[in-house]
């Protein structure tokens, strides 16, 4: 059975306490993309400057429970710095972490080591109905790199 | 003659034996699903097993005996309410939502048109709201809202102004997430006083105290099985016999028309002309146990032993976590139910949740389908408990504890 401390580790607490990369950038010339979970009323904004081919800035608004958050916190943390391709392959990564197959098993393995702090949200999938809250913001972000205009 | 003592209702439900994260289940979600009791259960095998066949069809003695159930439990809805006009009153639907679209795409559609008002109230569930959204894009109605005050009440102060124009008053009875108990009577009377009907969303309070159609004197009653101890799949709409005559059918099929030809139909008369298809039978015959389970405990019995529940909740809660934990919802049990929204500082109704799940405490997150109300209090969701006639001060015992946890772990 998997207990709550696979869950709410420190690092996922810390990010849900001191979100990183809270606040808004001017869009345009920023993309700008909100995501939301109907079912549970999460709801988060994106903002990313990402025009000359990498993730310069990024920032959050939005609010919801805790994996939610640390979540996007982290991910935000994650991304910051890196070109579209590369942000894409660790969206990508992620996803991989979150799925869950038909015998409970989780997914592909995933190199944890490359991940960092993204690590700390493996639990999440022993818990499946908070994958969607751990997913918002990944796939939000996703739709905003699609959005980011050929240059 | 009734006779009621929740800790045999809890032997009558078998999931409240069950062990959740070896702990035993704390089950308050019951304004979500109550849960069923073997009666019912035992009602829907029955059926299965003995007298499985389609109603108002065949001539063989199975067949009679299905019909026989499922117009039985549209005979025992229409007493457990009190409908004047008895069964031929009582419409099967799916659920409460199913009612309110057959309410406001059938009479609604037939009936109003622009300049006409359907009347709702800032604390109704999305099912008593969208629909009436959907009949202002077809057919250019007015929709109009009663404020609640931060008290958790309906504002009333400018009813007979906000009833101008109004064809209808659709509101609920007991609101799925404040608890509150709003005074149908009066309102009934005030919308009939300005030419208005008014229909009862009776989701929650039909399951936790008494329901007088006359005595409240409404026009329309929506309501699901599932909420009152039945099972799922089955909801009801009762509607005033001069109003359903006039009522347009709203799915066509077999079973609700009097004549079919090459060139038309002609549409059946009664609850069948809204019941086309194969109805949900196993699903009637559950709704009828669980009616005469509820008339057995006494719906009077539940609200009193619901209420005290509640205010003993209400007080601990407050006294245990003064303002760390905010009741959004009236903190008297005065026209209030069982169903108890809270704030937790600092912690997301999710993750309340998650944390009540370790100790088997089973509660709902969320916006609870209300979102204009959830706006009204500038919250995205609540973590809701709501209490049945199976619930027991244990149960809050067990909550308490469970929040308390919660709180130490993001505190």
């Amino acid at each position: 059975m998997a207990g709550l401390d696979d869950l709410y580790r420190e690092i996922i607490l810390d990010h849900y306490r001191s979100p990183r990369n809270r606040g808004e950038l001017t869009a345009p010339p920023a993309v700008r993309v909100e995501g939301f979970n109907p079912l549970c009323g999460d709801e988060i904004t994106v903002y990313i400057d990402a025009s000359n081919g990498t993730v310069a800035d990024i920032k959050l608004t939005g609010q919801g429970c805790s994996i939610s958050q640390a979540s996007s916190s982290i991910m935000s943390a994650a991304v910051k710095g890196k070109t579209i391709e590369q942000a894409r392959e660790t969206i990508a990564t992620f996803k991989r972490m979150m799925t869950v197959d038909e015998s409970g098993d989780t997914g592909e393995p995933v190199n944890l080591r490359s991940l960092g702090e993204i690590a700390a949200l493996q639990g999440v999938v022993k818990f499946p109905v908070r994958i969607k809250c751990a997913m918002l913001s990944w796939n939000t972000f996703a739709q905003a790199l699609d959005e980011v205009p050929a240059s | 003659m009734t006779s009621f003592d929740p800790r045999l209702v809890r032997g009558d439900v078998a999931l409240l034996h069950r062990d959740i994260n070896g702990q035993p289940i704390t089950y308050l979600d019951s304004g979500a699903t109550s849960l069923t009791p073997r009666a019912v259960t035992e009602a829907m095998t029955r059926y299965y097993e003995l007298h499985h066949a389609n109603v108002h069809r065949g001539v063989y003695q199975t067949a009679a005996e299905a019909t026989a159930i499922y117009e039985g439990a549209r005979e025992a809805v229409a007493r457990f309410i009190n409908a004047p006009g008895g069964a031929p009153e009582v419409v099967f639907t799916k659920n409460t939502t199913e009612s309110f679209n057959l309410l406001a795409k059938s009479w609604g559609a037939a009936n109003l048109g622009p300049g006409d008002v359907v009347l709702l109230s800032e604390m109704e569930h999305h099912a008593n709201i969208v629909p009436w959204f959907q009949l202002r894009e077809t057919h250019g109605i007015t929709v109009r809202f009663i404020p609640v005050t931060d008290e958790f009440r309906l504002d009333l102060s400018n009813l007979d102004e906000l009833l101008v124009g109004v064809k209808l008053l659709s509101i609920t009875g007991m609101s799925n997430v404040l608890g509150t108990i709003n005074p149908v009577a009066e309102l009934a009377r005030r919308a009939h006083a300005a030419g208005a009907l008014i229909a009862l969303d009776g989701a929650q309070s039909v399951a936790h105290g008494p329901t007088d159609v006359q005595a409240l004197d409404i026009d329309f009653l929506t309501f699901s099985a599932h909420k009152m101890m039945g099972p799922t799949g089955i909801g009801v709409l009762w509607a005033r016999e001069a109003l359903l005559a006039d009522m347009p059918p709203f799915l066509g099929g077999g079973g609700m028309i009097a004549d079919v030809s090459v060139d038309g139909f002609t549409a059946a008369r009664g609850p069948a002309r809204f019941e086309a298809g194969t109805p949900p039978i196993a699903e009637a015959a559950g709704l009828l146990a669980a009616v005469q389970y509820m008339e057995h405990l006494g719906m009077a019995n539940i609200a009193a032993h619901e209420a005290t529940l509640t205010a003993d909740a209400l007080s601990r809660l407050q006294s245990t976590f003064g303002e760390r934990v905010r009741i959004i919802g009236p903190t008297t049990t005065i026209d209030r139910g069982g169903v108890i929204s809270l704030d937790v500082e600092g912690v997301h109704p999710h993750d309340v949740s998650q944390v009540l799940d370790q100790h088997g405490v089973c509660i709902r997150p969320g916006h609870h389908c209300a979102k204009p109300l959830m706006k009204r209090f500038g919250l995205n969701a609540t973590a809701r408990a709501s209490f049945g006639p199976y619930s027991l001060t244990r149960d809050t015992d067990a909550l308490l504890e469970a929040l308390a946890d919660a709180l130490a772990m993001f505190g």
